[in-house]
């Protein structure tokens, strides 16, 4: 006798793409994506919400993918780094953040650039402040901040060239 | 990694309420799950059940009543709040308590009666919605309910919602026209060791008509400052945004507690410093208002 199967289908859009999988209630949408789906571009981090590694946009808006259940991904559409890029050329915001070299070890940097998007989707010409405020919830323990906000300033110059 | 639980989609309050009231303990009302899932990784509450609220329709609207009054559904996110024209408009100060909630991911996804069902005393929406005066909704087997906020939060962790009951909404009354107000919050971790509302309603010549200041995270529960309320009656609004020296007392008789967000005296005492730049923020926008 092997155990009934708990899995609950889900019908979702990742990157674009229409995506039907199976998940069990409990399964969080970092293990999906990463573990399922090989999709390891989020990071595992702090399990906590606090650091920011694991960001990845539900419906355009930022989430923790560690704490977030992979349930909540029926019927809606997860952005994750992977998405970003269309073929060989990169989005924007990541080529601001080669350009501003605005990264050491690198393990924030996919969080920190879906949180990036997910900002200047929403709000393209935030003042230094409001980027800030917003990137308060996404740690980096070697850059020391400058250059990330450098290269989110670099992107939505890129975005909105000064007349 | 979380334990084996079966997610329940109830389309109706009372099919909410009455899957509580068949699963008892091993079942957990579930929205965006920002603290539950939290405490459920740490191996707490042992649910077997979790009841997602977010399918039953109506609990993420933001409305507003013929009486100015704003009902809140349980389910609304901080996000929503946050960027809500009618709280921005008409409820400042909900709006820029929910800007400072945490940080933009937990916005995303927390709830307003999640929030407030958790009673986590390390929290931003309570103090806020105190000096509103807000009442929060529950509808379980019994009907319908209504309780102050000041009832229904009762304990860290602790409120009165019944074993089959759920909160629907949070209801808020318009503040008196003129009113001004500020929400500041000060911490040096992810949770504030202290938060601050103050309402300032002015008179024709420039004074306190009326003062509502709530103070939160300092202790168990937020508390409004009654006395220091009634002291803030009839001075010059221009003295208060200057700097009005009894607030510097003003958490010296809170119940504080020490934690990691900072002892009791050191939280008495930053209660104080920012009582006072509430009650001056608030003050300023009373009069660049007037």
């Amino acid at each position: 006798m092997s155990a009934p199967d708990r899995r609950l289908a889900l019908e979702t859009t990742i990157n674009g793409r229409p995506v039907s999988l199976r998940a069990v209630p409990e399964a969080l949408l970092l293990d999906v994506l990463r573990d399922d789906l090989g999709l390891t571009g989020s990071k595992r981090s702090c399990e906590v919400q606090v650091c920011g590694a694991c960001t990845v946009l539900l419906d355009g808006r930022p989430v923790s993918a560690c704490s977030v259940l992979a349930y909540e991904m029926r019927g809606r559409q997860v952005l994750t780094v992977e998405g970003l890029a269309a073929g060989d050329r990169l989005h924007p915001v990541q080529e601001a953040f080669l350009a501003a070299a605005a990264f050491q070890c690198g393990y924030c940097t996919p969080g920190m650039i879906m949180a990036v998007k997910a900002l200047l989707d929403e709000t393209p010409a935030a003042t230094p402040a409001e980027v800030r405020e917003y990137l308060r919830g996404n740690i980096c323990r070697c850059t020391g901040y400058l250059a990330i906000l450098e290269a989110v300033s670099a992107a939505q110059r890129a975005a909105a060239p000064p007349a | 990694m979380l334990p084996p639980f079966e997610i329940h989609q109830p389309s109706t309050a009372a099919e909410a309420a009455a899957l509580r009231a068949r699963f008892g303990e091993s079942a957990a009302l579930y929205a965006g799950g920002s603290e539950l899932l939290l405490a459920m990784k740490e191996g707490l509450g042992g649910f077997e059940h979790l009841i997602d609220v977010k399918t039953i329709p109506g609990l993420d609207a933001v409305d507003v009543a013929a009486d100015g009054t704003l009902t809140i559904g349980a389910a609304v996110t901080h996000r929503t709040l946050e960027r809500s024209p009618l709280a921005r408009q008409r409820f400042p100060l909900l709006a820029e308590m929910e800007r400072q909630v945490a940080n933009p991911r937990v916005r995303s996804v927390g709830t307003l009666g999640g929030n407030l069902c958790f009673a986590e005393p390390h929290s931003d929406p309570p103090t806020a919605l105190l000096v509103h005066g807000a009442t929060v909704v529950l509808e379980g087997a019994g009907g319908r309910r209504r309780l102050p906020l000041a009832d229904f939060i009762v304990g860290p962790y602790e409120s009165a919602l019944g074993e089959d009951e759920l909160l629907t909404a949070v209801e808020v009354a318009a503040p008196p026209p003129r009113a001004a107000s500020a929400y500041v919050k000060f911490g040096m971790h992810e949770r504030p060791t202290v938060g601050v509302a103050a309402l300032l309603v002015p008179d024709a010549r420039g004074a306190v008509a009326e003062a509502r200041i709530a103070v939160g995270c300092v202790g168990p529960v937020a508390t409004r400052l009654g006395a220091l309320e009634t002291a803030l009656g009839g001075l010059p609004l221009a003295a208060v945004e200057a700097g009005w020296p009894a607030a510097d007392h003003a958490g010296d008789d809170l119940d504080a507690m020490s934690d990691l967000h900072g002892s009791a005296d050191y939280k008495r005492a930053m209660a104080g410093v920012f009582v006072k730049r509430a009650l001056a923020l608030a003050a300023r926008r009373a009069r660049a208002a007037a």
